[in-house]
């Protein structure tokens, strides 16, 4: 590798440098302190928490008050089905958490919780006006993304297939072609269900991984929240390092000439 | 509820063992405090249903059983069929349920009035609708808690407010349990209790039903990060009912008794704190999140213990305030 490794190892959205490519959520854990323990065996570069979900006031024991000094926060729009909606719970969390940073959700329909597109398209552009640095979770399509970048938004967020679903990465070959053709980080948010999910999309360019669901409800959260950091690692050296093409001829790994008695 | 076994959640084996030895006390709690207080307080033994109506709850549920019966939960898995012979109005395309039958309930309220009866029966004096706003701690002892302008002196503060331990003045950050507020949603709707919809406490994917004896059917409950916001939203009530009605389309002909917000006291790992606290004289007993009534005998036991012999039981041993100081925030 001819490049600086910590460069080539460092995540960077807008002005940020982050030593990890994990992003990692905070619903749906047991409790709270398999939730901390979860992020300290992650090392995530962020947190995200949902600002509709949670009390923004710090009162003793909340999730800003945990959370607070110790990760940076993301605070996402998780519930928003409008663009008003969204853009309001943004500026909530701009007062309330001290970040310009969103993490944008706009769902279309209850049933997929798939993105709304032109709500999400309208939104990314007003908050971008507005001083914030937007990260949009999307659809796994290279249009949408091209144009969220096109709007302003710091990276975009494909989803692997639905939230909550655990299927993985169901479309490989869009989120490849959006890592190709994104001027702006890739990060993979939705549809993780264990850790060769997260390889896959290290492996195939994603700049980072967001997760929730697969570390929060596994049977040892903080063990899975381990696994996740490694597997991120991994899929990260293994896109470095370049695969090999794949063969339809088996190949051997030794030279097969000048063998003793062959 | 009084529900150790499917309430047994990952990381919280230590707490299932607690919970799981307070279940083995209830029976005999109950009758112990029937006798004394001379009123029933509606314990049933029916057991409890886990439900699932689609094939992705059977997923899930399978995951939860496979979980629990590795914690050793006695558990039996039933076909849709086998559930409804047992419980005739759960959902006709009922796909598969677990039966608890080791997880039981008891009904709160009823508690309550028992054991206030059992407490003034005893020569207990009871201050009811006195807030307490401080402990008073003279010479690194509590010596007295506030009630209002009056001063009470205690040889031994127990300190069990609850979702509200924390809003009590005077005490060493060390000795502040780490208790939230955790709000639920909670209703009751109006079963015939000669011919009830349910006898089973039923668990739906989203929602519990428990039927009380006296024909009440609770649906419960929402879990909010909401602080002391004591609003019943349209959100959470549409919730309750929605997940009711998938599981028990019967529910549709009750009507509605009684809807309510309640306050859960939650420590960060969602389990009690018990025993002594580092101000001499006072006890914790608060931070039972959910288990608050399964919990009831095994902390009156431990904490009588430790108050009239100084024994810590090795039951709450695991409990104490102490196991947070180690990941207590740096700037504490």
């Amino acid at each position: 590798m001819t490049q600086n490794a910590t460069a080539a190892n460092g995540l960077a959205i807008a002005d940020r440098r982050f030593s990890s490519r994990l992003l990692l959520g905070t619903a749906g854990y047991p409790n709270q302190q398999v939730m901390l323990d979860s992020l300290t065996a992650a090392e995530p570069a962020l947190v995200t928490v949902s600002i509709r979900r949670i009390s923004l006031e710090a009162y003793a024991e909340s999730v800003v008050d945990l959370l607070g000094g110790r990760y940076p926060l993301l605070p996402n729009t998780a519930g928003c089905a409008t663009v008003r909606d969204a853009v309001l719970t943004a500026q909530l969390a701009r007062e309330a958490l001290r970040t310009r940073w969103v993490k944008l959700e706009l769902i279309g329909d209850r049933e997929t919780l798939y993105p709304d597109v032109e709500q999400l398209l309208r939104a990314t552009e007003e908050l971008v006006k507005d001083g914030f640095t937007v990260l949009p979770y999307c659809n796994d399509d290279p249009v949408t993304c091209r144009k969220l970048a096109d709007l302003g938004a710091a990276a975009v967020m494909p989803l692997g297939s639905p939230i909550g679903t655990g299927l993985g990465i169901i479309n490989p070959y869009a989120i490849e072609r959006i890592c190709v053709t994104s001027p702006v980080p890739v990060i993979l948010d939705a549809g993780i269900g264990t850790a060769s999910d997260a390889v896959q999309a290290m492996e195939l360019g994603c700049d980072g991984v967001l997760l929730n669901t697969a570390v929060a409800k596994a049977h040892d959260p903080r063990r899975m929240a381990a696994a996740m950091r490694l597997a991120v690692q991994a899929g990260r050296a293994a896109r470095l390092a370049g695969r090999i093409p794949k063969r339809s001829q088996a190949e051997p790994s030794s030279p097969q000439l000048g063998l003793v008695g062959g | 509820m009084l529900a150790a076994g499917i309430e047994a959640e990952p990381g919280e084996a230590t707490l299932y063992a607690l919970n799981r030895q307070s279940q083995e006390l209830w029976p005999g709690f109950a009758a112990e405090l029937e006798a004394v207080s001379g009123m029933g307080v509606g314990y049933r033994d029916e057991g409890t249903l886990v439900v699932a109506l689609t094939r992705d709850d059977v997923a899930q549920l399978r995951f939860h059983y496979d979980y629990q019966r590795s914690l050793g939960v006695a558990l039996e898995w039933l076909s849709g069929a086998e559930a409804r012979r047992r419980e005739p109005h759960l959902h006709p395309s009922l796909a598969a349920a677990v039966l608890s039958p080791h997880d039981h309930q008891v009904d709160n309220r009823r508690l309550v009035t028992a054991l206030r009866r059992a407490f003034l029966a005893a020569g207990g004096r009871l201050h009811e609708h006195a807030p307490v706003s401080a402990i008073e701690i003279v010479g690194g002892r509590a010596a007295a808690i506030r009630l209002g302008d009056a001063s009470k002196p205690a040889d031994i503060i127990v300190l069990a407010a609850g979702a509200w331990s924390t809003e009590i003045a005077g005490l060493p950050r060390a000795a502040q349990p780490p208790v939230r507020p955790v709000k639920g949603q909670v209703l009751a709707l109006r079963m015939d209790a000669a011919a009830p919809l349910l006898n089973h406490v039923v668990w739906t994917p989203k929602v519990y039903l428990v039927p009380r004896r006296d024909g009440r059917l609770i649906v419960g409950g929402t879990v909010e990060e909401r602080g002391f916001d004591p609003s019943l939203t349209a959100g959470g009530i549409f919730a309750l009912l929605e997940g009711a009605w998938r599981a028990v389309p019967g529910i549709e002909e009750l009507a509605v008794d009684e809807m309510w917000v309640g306050f859960r006291p939650g420590s960060r790992d969602d389990a009690p704190v018990l025993g002594p606290s580092p101000v001499e004289g006072l006890v914790l007993a608060t931070g039972h999140h959910r288990n608050g009534i399964l919990l009831t005998p095994v902390t009156a036991q431990a904490l009588s213990r430790f108050i009239l012999q100084g024994e810590i039981d090795d039951a709450i041993r695991p409990f104490a305030i102490e196991r947070f100081a180690a990941t207590a925030k740096e700037e504490a």
